[in-house]
């Protein structure tokens, strides 16, 4: 799993809005530059293509920071990788 | 687990019918510039076609059945067999391949019903259809698909309203001696049904005055009770681990890859949707077509929309070996594999 800063680099890169480095894992992503519900399913495509793992509704609605998305993929990510299957 | 093989049927034609009436989805004043345009880039679609408030979907199939049957040069009493495949019946009741049977002038011994699908109606349809006709030995048959979604969304919800477009379509099916082998898997999940429906107007709630109230579910989403609803978010998850997950078993069934397929064929459900499906399955960009961006997610009607929109030179000139995947309402997911034989396509028709 990338560490967080990575993670924000990459997220920043599938915002063609948002200048780099302007995200920080405090940033609420709802506010981000340009936000919306589409900017959400590309979120959630670029979660499933770069991590293998799936954002449900219920998670980005539990979601408020940029860092609180990171732990969610990373504890799905960390399920996954333990489970048997 | 529904994964199996049919034997001597070829697709004789397919046929494609919309609107004529054209919206663009810049003109959806009801959301911002800013957003029309990241909702055009991220579904893809750019306009639909809407039909008028007298055509509904078997008008749309008439057409495209009447030309195909006349392209094929088919005898109509040579026709047993009719299915209609829609979530946008002509009424309650009766069925609307019967009304069909009648007007197309098929005679009274072809057999005609309807199947209530949506996004995967059409492989489920042709696997209704490829089967009756193998096991029955029946010689011609007509698989008739298609929606008028347009009147069922709420003109203030943009999670459906700039998604969808209306259309109907017809594919001639024949029994033949020479014909390769067609595979299906069809799959669903009912334990999922509300992640798209309308909630009233049939037997659960059959309707009243508050079937019709506009409620105000979020910023930009306003409708009632009779009006379509999609939770987008589920939908997405639903189509880019399912469908990937189906076809890969359809290659393992049938021992293929993807570099065994000239053309993968999607349901137009929406571009970054069918772009995370084909990147997991590995299909170049050049063998996934899209009509999407001129008709918009056309429910049933959107695979055989494609082929007729996007791969008819193709179709024409060779033998081609086709992929085509529907997925959404039901949920229900299915996935078809055929080879073109001299298979007749008609340019998209309009009325």
């Amino acid at each position: 799993m990338d560490t967080i800063a990575i993670f924000i680099e990459k997220i920043e890169g599938e915002f063609e809005e948002v200048p780099k480095g302007t995200i920080k894992p405090t940033t609420d992503y709802r506010s981000i530059e340009g936000w919306s519900s589409m900017q959400a399913l590309i979120v959630i495509a670029w979660v499933d293509s770069e991590y293998g793992v799936t954002l449900n509704g219920e998670d980005l609605q539990k979601a408020v920071t940029i860092g609180d998305l990171y732990e969610i993929v990373k504890a799905h990510k960390t399920t996954k990788e333990q489970s048997p299957l | 687990m529904a994964s199996f093989s049919i034997q001597g049927i070829n697709i004789a034609g397919i046929a494609a019918t919309v609107p004529k009436t054209v919206e663009h989805n810049m003109d959806y004043t009801y959301i911002s510039e800013k957003e029309r345009k990241s909702l055009i880039k991220v579904t893809g679609v750019e306009q639909r076609r809407v039909a008028s408030a007298q055509t509904t979907t078997s008008d749309l199939c008439f057409e495209a059945a009447t030309k195909l049957i006349d392209e094929l040069n088919w005898k109509k009493e040579d026709i047993s067999i009719l299915i209609f495949v829609s979530q946008s019946s002509d009424y309650f009741l009766p069925a609307t391949a019967v009304i069909l049977q009648g007007r197309l002038g098929l005679p009274t011994h072809c057999m005609a019903f309807d199947i209530a699908l949506g996004c995967s109606g059409y492989v489920y349809g042709l696997s209704v259809i490829t089967g009756l006709m193998h096991s029955a030995g029946i010689k011609k048959g007509l698989l008739l698909v298609g929606d008028v979604s347009s009147v069922i969304c709420s003109k203030t919800d943009k999670s459906t309203y700039p998604l969808f477009g209306d259309a109907g379509t017809a594919t001639a099916v024949e029994l033949t001696d020479d014909a390769k082998p067609i595979h299906f898997n069809l799959n669903n999940d009912g334990n999922k049904y509300n992640t798209i429906i309308v909630q009233h107007g049939r037997g659960r709630n059959r309707g009243s005055p508050d079937s019709f109230r506009m409620e105000k579910i979020a910023e930009g989403i306003e409708r009632s009770k009779l009006n379509i609803e999609l939770n987008g978010i589920e939908v997405f998850n639903f189509s880019i681990n399912e469908v990937p997950e189906m076809v890969n078993e359809l290659f393992r069934d049938t021992q293929t890859t993807s570099n065994d397929y000239d053309y993968l064929v999607l349901h137009q459900a929406n571009r970054l949707i069918n772009e995370t499906i084909r990147k997991k399955l590995g299909f170049d960009a050049a063998k996934v077509p899209y009509s999407i961006s001129k008709y918009g997610n056309t429910s049933s009607a959107s695979i055989p929309l494609t082929i007729a929109s996007e791969l008819r030179e193709q179709i024409s000139k060779n033998k081609l070996r086709l992929l085509c995947a529907g997925f959404g309402v039901g949920l229900s997911w299915g996935a078809v594999s055929f080879t073109t034989n001299k298979t007749v396509i008609l340019p998209v028709l309009e009325i």
